[in-house]
């Protein structure tokens, strides 16, 4: 059961939530609350923003301000909020196909920008909701609907995707370690105040991606994820070869002293103003 | 002291904006468009307003829906491709009810078409170009004071519906330079959404006052709410219940056509005892006007019609004078979009005559005069 500083911040007369019993989406919500309980920031500052899928039904079951866009175009959304009221704690959850497909764009130019939003993407691998189409991240190999002799496209890595866009904080963790995701989520969003914060949060479809690769039930990917998990600080050590299929951990990047989009906009708004 | 400008369409669009107390643009550069938004880059700071050159077309709107939601007053700004690129979230704005004005300077098509040329075709995509059903507000300048007067008039409605509005300049009127008196600042109306006077606890964020819109706070005002493209019920959230989707799907259509007689705007000249009508908009109304100044002195018993707003179309009103007259000629930088809307209003009461022209050029006087000729 969650906390009550945790349950104040859920809509429950809107559940049941239309996630599959045993989904890794749940977990990930679960820590969000926490992350923000214990950050105390008030719930009408709060804005949960996020695009189209499973994922992106999330912000519905939060009791805050709450904005369900179109597919990939949650961070263009948050983009426009953040400029219009800078006070906003953003969180922008967003599926792997909504992050690195249709709204890669958009994702890429918010990390250039820098701007404060901690865009949190729930990395399944798959399209789940419209049934199990191959996404960007779909290990090569893999079965799936659109994909049924096996995917053959490389797959993106959210992190290196964010990095070198120019996102001030990246980091990954995965719905195996509860605790580490709220902690790293935790810092995400504190980092708000310096620029776009990237968490990359290694989920699983047992429904549509399981049901075609082996992984049909919650434990058999819980246990999958747990197998492959390796520490960053590890992870530094190994080699290319050693380092295949496993997930690294983390965070990646964390530049304390950048400065955020909004704040920056400030110093326009002063030269305009012959202020500066 | 009336203060006297030699402006830009586009310019007088962006200024018109800032009037209405726009403070926010997201936007993308296209061609006719763009400087609407290079004056925005410039004025809105000045005033502590922000604007943000997205990514895409996509981006441009979106961010300006954001910002609407948070509560600034917003504008992106565009041309045909790029008003192709934006309708699947111009549909967000209608079914969300979330206020914004979009302006489509516009040029020929389809695809990448003729960027620098003229051209009215986009009367139908502004129309039907999103998915689904939704009402349309869409204004139609002529000249360069009415970008201004126009694009305050399109804030004014789309704060008071809740819903985009667009100002459909055409090329020649987004580049050409005119004088314009600007209007003294409390000389014309301007509308704020409506905020809802009800305890946060008690908001119900889509539940409609008498007039079928529904108060709207801004995040961060202390209102929790739930904002979806998806139709919703009252509490704005998702619902496959047929008789919330029926409220839901009508209400967005009904708040602005109930309201229509208000909210259509157009202007006759020479219409007394006129045989015959053009009726044309935007810059072909200026060639339209010169022709028909010239034929009256000749005697020609010719009058112009010219709708303001093209969407709701002034139906009712070209129905009026149909009766009384005998030949309509709607000359149009298009196909034929906009004479399929008289011919519907006319039903069938006097002779409709259809006008293209899609060469990129704007009709000289003379051509109008030598159509109203073969009819007179």
């Amino acid at each position: 059961m969650p906390r009550e500083d945790v349950k104040k911040l859920l809509r429950s007369k809107f559940m049941p939530h239309i996630w599959c019993p045993g989904c890794g989406h749940g977990i990930i919500m679960h820590a969000i609350l926490r992350a923000l309980a214990d950050l105390q920031i008030p719930k009408e500052q709060i804005c949960i923003s996020s695009g189209i899928g499973c994922s992106s039904r999330m912000p519905g079951y939060i009791d805050a301000c709450t904005l369900h866009t179109a597919h990939g175009r949650s961070l263009a959304f948050a983009t426009g909020v953040k400029m219009a009221n800078p006070e906003l704690t953003i969180v922008n959850v967003m599926g792997d196909g909504d992050g690195t497909a249709i709204g890669g764009n958009h994702f890429i130019h918010a990390c250039r920008r820098n701007i404060g939003i901690t865009a949190v993407v729930m990395n399944n691998n798959i399209y789940g909701m419209t049934g199990g189409q191959a996404s960007p991240t779909t290990p090569e190999g893999a079965f799936a609907a659109t994909a049924p002799y096996g995917a053959i496209d490389p797959v993106f890595d959210v992190c290196k995707l964010a990095e070198g866009a120019g996102a001030t904080f990246v980091a990954r963790a995965t719905v195996a370690n509860p605790m580490q995701c709220e902690q790293i989520l935790k810092k995400a969003i504190e980092h708000q105040k310096k620029g776009f914060a990237v968490v990359e949060i290694v989920t699983y479809c047992h429904t549509q991606f399981g049901r075609k690769n082996k992984r049909s039930r919650p434990t058999d990917n819980i246990k999958y994820l747990k197998e492959h998990t390796v520490l960053k600080a590890q992870a530094d050590k190994m080699s290319p070869d050693e380092l295949k299929d496993k997930i690294v951990v983390g965070e990646f990047v964390n530049i304390e002293t950048a400065r955020e989009y909004t704040d920056r906009y400030n110093d326009v708004i002063a030269r305009a103003q012959g202020k500066a | 002291m009336a203060q006297n400008e030699f402006w830009q369409g586009n310019k007088a669009i962006a200024m018109g904006a800032i009037a209405a107390g726009c403070r926010f643009f997201g936007g993308y550069p296209i061609t006719p468009s763009t400087e609407i938004m290079e004056v925005m880059s410039e004025e809105l700071p000045k005033l502590g307003g922000k604007f943000v050159q997205m990514e895409d077309e996509i981006g441009g709107i979106a961010s300006a829906l954001g910002a609407s939601i948070a509560g600034k007053k917003a504008m992106t700004a565009s041309s045909g491709p790029g008003i192709s690129l934006k309708q699947e979230l111009l549909g967000y704005g209608y079914i969300a009810e979330i206020p914004l004005v979009v302006a489509d300077v516009q040029r020929g098509g389809p695809s990448t078409g003729l960027p620098t040329k003229v051209s009215q075709a986009d009367v139908m995509q502004a129309r039907w170009g999103t998915h689904g059903d939704h009402a349309t507000i869409a204004y139609a300048p002529c000249s360069i004071p009415e970008c201004y007067t126009l694009t305050i008039e399109a804030f004014n409605m789309a704060e008071r519906f809740r819903q985009p509005v667009l100002i459909m300049a055409d090329e020649v009127i987004g580049h050409m330079r005119e004088k314009i008196t600007i209007p003294e600042p409390g000389s014309f109306k301007v509308v704020d959404r409506k905020k809802p006077t009800v305890a946060p606890d008690d908001f119900i964020p889509y539940r409609p006052d008498e007039d079928d819109v529904p108060p709207m706070p801004a995040f961060g005002d202390g209102y929790r709410w739930h904002v979806t493209g998806l139709t919703t019920n009252e509490w704005g959230f998702p619902t496959n219940d047929a008789p919330d989707i029926d409220l839901k799907a009508n209400r967005i259509i009904r708040k602005v056509e109930r309201f229509r007689d208000e909210i259509v705007a157009y202007r006759e000249d020479f219409m007394e005892d006129a045989e015959i009508v053009v009726v044309s908009y935007g810059s072909v109304s200026r060639s339209s006007l010169r022709a028909i100044r010239e034929l009256r002195e000749e005697g020609v018993k010719v009058g112009h019609f010219r709708p303001i707003t093209i969407w709701p179309f002034p139906d009712k009103e070209i129905a009026a004078f149909s009766k009384n007259v005998k030949h309509i000629i709607v000359p149009e930088l298009n196909a034929g979009q906009l004479v399929h809307e008289v011919e519907r209003a006319v039903k069938g009461n006097c002779e409709v005559h259809g006008k293209s022209l899609i060469n990129g050029e704007l009709y000289k006087p003379a051509e109008i005069m030598s159509f109203i000729k073969e009819v007179a």
